[in-house]
């Protein structure tokens, strides 16, 4: 039993259980919180760590075992029970409406909202005394990432809550943002709230985090006092199994086989990012890490590498050669290879089965398409071939893609592109939402691939990933592209400042973009 | 309480077992309504059910099956492609119309010619003229991105429009005594679309019928085209990643529908109609819709969900003439068979759980 700071404990869980149709999602968990404590939960995908928290945040409710909450019973059977308890959650995903502006947004998550001028005042006021400031009157859908987090952040504060759990909060912040926010939750719990801390950063709950507890297949495995431990023993106990960090062979970079010159798009959506006269280099068997926080156009940059989006001929070059012109499938005849972002129902159709997921991107290079027939044969044998070597769990060829866990699911894409043997691949948050072992997976087959000769070009949010694998880094930001840097030698104080849009010689012309953004 | 959680995987049990929990509900609401009008149940069931296969008349009425299935199918395949993409053709009965007239227009104008080449002829001028018709949301779609849900809807009243003209004005029969109506073809051997076997029903558009419900699965099933469908209909941002043209898609489903629907238009007056009148179309493009989800959008269940309906236009027309049924009850009893088959669709995806108590109800 781990103990608070002020040696009260605030919530127990004792020997929760609750089992899914063939899963067993959580099977007798015990952990306890104390007043003033941040608190983590570690564990992979699928290590029942939603459950978890849903089942105290009253989203689903337990087979068997209880909860106490300030000496209490506590069975919430909604989420507004919990709220009313003093329980407040800050999802992974926000449920913000882009066409409504801050306060009204707050509101509409509040089950007995103030006046509206009065809300707004509350939020000014907390949103302000713990460094989170807001303008309530401003539209979501022109907000950044981390002032959409702001939002659900305030959003539960106003209700004063005794329990803030937080699911992957840094996962679209900046390292500055990620700053703010720890002094933010610093704040909270020295004022006696508790936090649960939902993370697969290891670091990350090193510096906040005053205990951990590790889920491993919904059971606790472990617990710990983060600062007393190295990253790496927690992530063995995460995993099961000691990890090794990725290996690169530091060969001779080949010519230029990627170019992208002066690639200006408009965003086909109302809230998207146009990507402004992006330039960029890649060689044969170079990493180029593109950093930046979602949403400064990132999708439309993959986009139109895939060929989804078509620009001018010369604008996107292959070996030299113009592409810019060609859809999808006349690219990755080229050799070019894209992974999108957002797995189920783009890179995959969450319907379709694992075979049919694989004729989607594969039937051009892997010949799976003979006079306009699909050889049915064919695909499953490449079907089966990512599933082998790319250690997808599943059933079989034949289970519908969004039955896979997302970290399963991601493998698959991934092995997809990656055996198609491309000799250019551009991934898009390659790991995003893949528990640690399978993360280090993936980097390492696209080292691989980097390492026969192919141009990696990785798009990614998570700053650890690219110093991990790139060899030069690039800031997205607002549509911009910063001057490729090598990773060399690179601060975390630079890729931040890179990351907030101060590229050097782009500095002027991005504050003009600013100006302009501000009057339209 | 009733409770429903989504299933990981689509049952293919249920996929298929819910046709059939749709008839029986069908038949339990249908009944309850035949009841309340004061009708014995069970006999306008057995009417509509029973009768037109085994009863009295069956020789006669087994017949009438294939004569209505037949262009139900031909039109409901080709639905089926577009409905299978998220390609709304809810016009078919305006390009059925159309189909008819242009490829009856080609007989009536070479009469009274006899060569073996006026009904194929005729035949291509009715697929091209339900083609046209369909072309006319598709461009619009691609072109303005106008919905073509309501474009084709409308374009429906502007072919019954059409079709009183023709059949009064430029088609009408210049032998007929002023009455409306075109020739008629059964009296044009050359353009006569017979019954190839006597008391089957069997004419060349059910043979079409069966020839496309082969084609469309093996489209679907074996060909990228086929994929390709199904993946835009499921995932249309996926499909884009997979390189499939959506505006391409849409010219062609509207255009394999409209065709189909053409084809099935000019069998129909050339056969069982046998002239162009004001109201030969008889709803089969309306109907068409029914009979595609009702079978699942496959081309192997439309065939059968087509033969059902069949059943129950030719049962209810029984029931309405031998028990005075008024004819609104049998479109309700039709309108309940597609209501049903939605609402019980869900269960495919979903399944249903008594909740607080984590068993499975069903």
């Amino acid at each position: 039993m781990t103990q608070g700071v002020s040696g009260e404990v605030l919530l127990d869980v004792e020997g929760i259980g609750k089992s899914y149709p063939g899963v067993r999602a959580n099977d007798d968990v015990s952990f306890a919180i104390g007043a003033g404590e941040v608190h983590a939960l570690l564990g992979e995908n699928g290590a029942g760590k939603s459950t978890l928290v849903k089942m105290i945040y009253g989203l689903v409710r337990p087979d068997e075992g209880r909860m106490i909450l300030r000496g209490a019973p506590y069975a919430p059977a909604e989420p507004r029970a919990a709220r009313a308890a003093g329980v407040a959650m800050v999802f992974q995903h926000f449920s913000l409406f882009e066409a409504l502006n801050v306060a009204e947004n707050v509101a509409l998550g509040m089950d007995d909202p103030p006046p509206m001028r009065d809300l707004a005042g509350r939020i000014r006021e907390v949103s302000e005394g713990y460094g989170l400031p807001l303008d309530p009157a401003r539209l979501v859908g022109d907000l950044s990432a981390g002032e959409r987090q702001r939002v659900e952040i305030v959003r539960c504060l106003l209700q004063d809550p005794k329990l803030l759990i937080m699911d992957e909060p840094t996962s679209v912040l900046t390292p500055q943002e990620v700053d703010i926010l720890f002094a933010t939750l610093r704040q909270l719990a020295a004022e006696g709230t508790s936090i649960l801390y939902i993370s697969h950063k290891l670091e990350e709950i090193r510096t906040l985090c005053d205990a951990a507890t590790i889920l491993r297949r919904g059971k606790v495995v472990g617990t710990c006092v983060p600062r007393e431990v190295s990253a790496r023993a927690m992530a063995e106990m995460m995993v099961g199994a000691s990890l090794s960090a990725p290996a690169r062979a530091t060969g001779e970079l080949g010519p230029v086989a990627l170019t992208v010159e002066r690639l200006s798009a408009a965003s086909p959506s109302a809230f998207g990012t146009s990507l402004k006269e992006v330039s960029f280099e890649v060689r044969q068997g170079e990493v180029l890490g593109i950093g930046g926080v979602a949403g400064n156009g990132q999708d439309e940059l993959l986009a139109a590498l895939s060929g989804e989006a078509r620009t001018g001929r010369e604008v996107v070059r292959v070996h030299g050669k113009g592409i810019g012109h060609l859809g999808p499938n006349e690219r990755r005849q080229a050799g070019l290879c894209t992974a999108p972002e957002e797995r189920l129902g783009h890179a995959a159709a969450p319907d379709m089965n694992l075979v049919e997921n694989a004729l989607l991107s594969g039937s051009v290079r892997k010949g799976l398409v003979r006079r306009g027939f699909v050889d049915w044969t064919g695909t499953r044998a490449f079907a089966e071939a990512v599933v082998r070597t790319f250690d997808v769990r599943t059933p079989g060829t034949g289970t519908a893609a969004r039955a896979l866990s997302g970290g399963n699911l991601q493998k698959f894409v991934l092995g997809r592109e990656i055996l198609q043997e491309p000799e250019i691949i551009v991934v898009n948050q390659p790991t995003w939402g893949v528990d640690a072992a399978a993360a280090a997976f993936i980097r390492q087959a696209l080292l691989d691939r980097a390492a026969k000769g192919a141009a990696v070009v990785v798009i990614s949010q998570d700053i650890d990933e690219i110093m991990e694998i790139a060899d030069r880094f690039a800031a997205l930001n607002e549509g911009r592209l910063s001057e490729p840097v090598p990773v060399a030698g690179l601060t975390l104080e630079r890729i931040g400042l890179m990351l907030g849009g101060s590229h050097g010689m782009h500095r002027a012309e991005a504050q003009a973009g600013e100006i302009r953004h501000a009057e339209a | 309480m009733l409770r429903l959680e989504k299933r990981p995987t689509p049952s293919r049990a249920w996929a298929w077992g819910t046709p059939f929990l749709a008839v029986l509900l069908t038949m339990i609401a249908g009944g309850a309504l035949f009841a309340a009008l004061g009708k014995d149940p069970v006999a306008v069931v057995r009417t509509i059910f029973w009768d037109p296969l085994f009863g009295e008349f069956a020789f006669y009425l087994r017949g009438q099956l294939l004569v209505k299935a037949g262009p139900l199918t031909l039109i409901a395949v080709g639905l089926a492609l577009g409905f299978r993409a998220g390609i709304w053709n809810i016009g078919a009965e305006g390009q059925y119309i159309i189909g008819a007239i242009v490829g009856a227009s080609v007989g009536l104008a070479v009469y009274p010619t006899e060569s073996r080449l006026v009904f194929p002829l005729m035949i291509l001028a009715g697929g091209f003229g339900g083609w046209l018709w369909a072309m006319i949301p598709a461009i619009l779609k691609t072109r303005f991105n106008t919905n073509e849900i309501l474009v084709s809807l409308m374009l429906v009243y502007v072919a019954e429009t059409i079709l009183s003209k023709a059949a009064t004005g430029f088609l009408r029969n210049p032998e007929g005594a002023g009455f409306p109506g075109s020739r008629n073809f059964s009296s044009y051997p050359a353009a006569r679309n017979p019954e190839l076997i006597a008391g089957t029903g069997m004419h060349w558009g059910v043979v079409a019928a069966f020839v496309v419900v082969i084609a469309a699965y093996v489209l679907l099933q074996r060909h990228l085209l086929g994929f390709q469908i199904r993946l835009a209909g499921q995932a249309p941002r996926a499909a884009r990643f997979a390189g499939v043209s959506p505006n391409r898609l849409v010219i062609f489903c509207l255009g394999a529908s409209g065709a189909l629907a053409g084809f099935a238009g000019l069998f129909e007056v050339t056969g069982p109609a046998g002239q162009i009148s004001i109201d030969f179309n008889s709803g089969y493009g309306f109907t068409a819709i029914i009979v595609a989800f009702l079978g699942r959008l496959n081309p192997v269940g439309i065939l059968l969900a087509a033969l059902l309906m069949a059943l129950t236009y030719v049962g209810g027309e029984m029931a309405a003439t031998n028990l005075g049924l008024p004819s609104a009850a049998i479109r309700v009893f039709q309108g309940m068979l597609l209501f049903f088959l939605l609402a019980v669709d869900l269960l495919s995806n979903y399944r249903v759980r008594l909740a607080g108590f984590g068993r499975e109800a069903r």
